[in-house]
């Protein structure tokens, strides 16, 4: 909890500078500096325990209008190429999830203009699901697709 | 280090295609020789900007594969110019740019 707190505070003084950075004219709102890398959604080692840090929540719907493009049988693990697509209006999220990876988010991309499309190649450790989850107006939408993993990807 | 862009322009959208060269160390590996851990060393920030607008604002882990690839698709036309930059957990960084 102690330390939940100190990270809300460092958080909101990054935040504030920013804005005061805005405010002065020093950075246009466009050109913002990156936000920063959500290190507790990444670190979590459940899928639904990073979804609720990425998004704040864990209730997302398997939608027809996410789709996710990998391929059925993967020979190498450390090179799994994966699209993930949505034809959803307004989405402004885009995350990728393998659930059985050590730590499930693989990626996850603020869209500010870009189309909710993003075509990767990623690491899956054994067999599992590979998970898109898009985000439009906070509502979860997503999809999945099984990969047969021949020889895992993570170690080494 | 270096990134490679490929960018063609359809209509309002650019189709971008980047390779970025980058270990993406996870930190699980041995050094085979010296039997030591190959500390992480991956892209964490991935930011892409159209004529100096950020379009999109990514955020990587070690699960993406060695050399990065991303394909994106952005608002733009031909002339525009697409700037990739990374950040990495070791406080590395690169960028570069190109015209469509």
């Amino acid at each position: 909890m102690q330390t939940k707190r100190r990270v809300f505070l460092k958080g909101s003084l990054a935040a504030s500078a920013a804005g005061l950075a805005v405010g002065a004219g020093l950075l246009s709102p466009r050109t913002v500096l990156a936000s920063e890398w959500p290190t507790a959604a990444f670190d979590a080692t459940k899928m639904d325990a990073g979804l609720n840090e990425l998004f704040g929540s864990a209730d997302a719907a398997d939608s027809g209008d996410v789709s996710v493009k990998a391929p059925d049988i993967a020979e190498n693990g450390a090179v799994v190429p994966v699209t993930v697509e949505s034809s959803i209006a307004d989405a402004n999220q885009v995350a990728i999830f393998v659930s059985k990876n050590p730590t499930p988010l693989v990626a996850s991309f603020d869209l500010t203009g870009a189309n909710p499309f993003v075509s990767t190649r990623i690491r899956m450790g054994e067999t599992d699901n590979v998970t898109g989850v898009v985000n439009s107006g906070g509502k979860l939408y997503k999809a999945s697709k099984e990969v047969k993993v021949t020889i895992g990807g993570c170690g080494g | 280090m270096s990134i490679r862009m490929r960018i063609s322009p359809a209509g309002d959208v650019l189709d971008v295609k980047a390779l970025i060269r980058h270990p993406m160390e996870s930190g699980n590996r041995e050094d085979k020789s010296t039997g030591e851990k190959i500390p992480a060393n991956y892209i964490q920030k991935l930011m892409v900007m159209v004529n100096g607008e950020t379009v999109m604002d990514g955020n990587l882990s070690e699960a993406v594969s060695k050399n990065p690839y991303l394909n994106i698709k952005v608002p733009g036309a031909k002339g525009d110019e697409v700037k990739i930059s990374w950040t990495s957990n070791t406080g590395e960084s690169d960028e570069a740019a190109q015209s469509a």
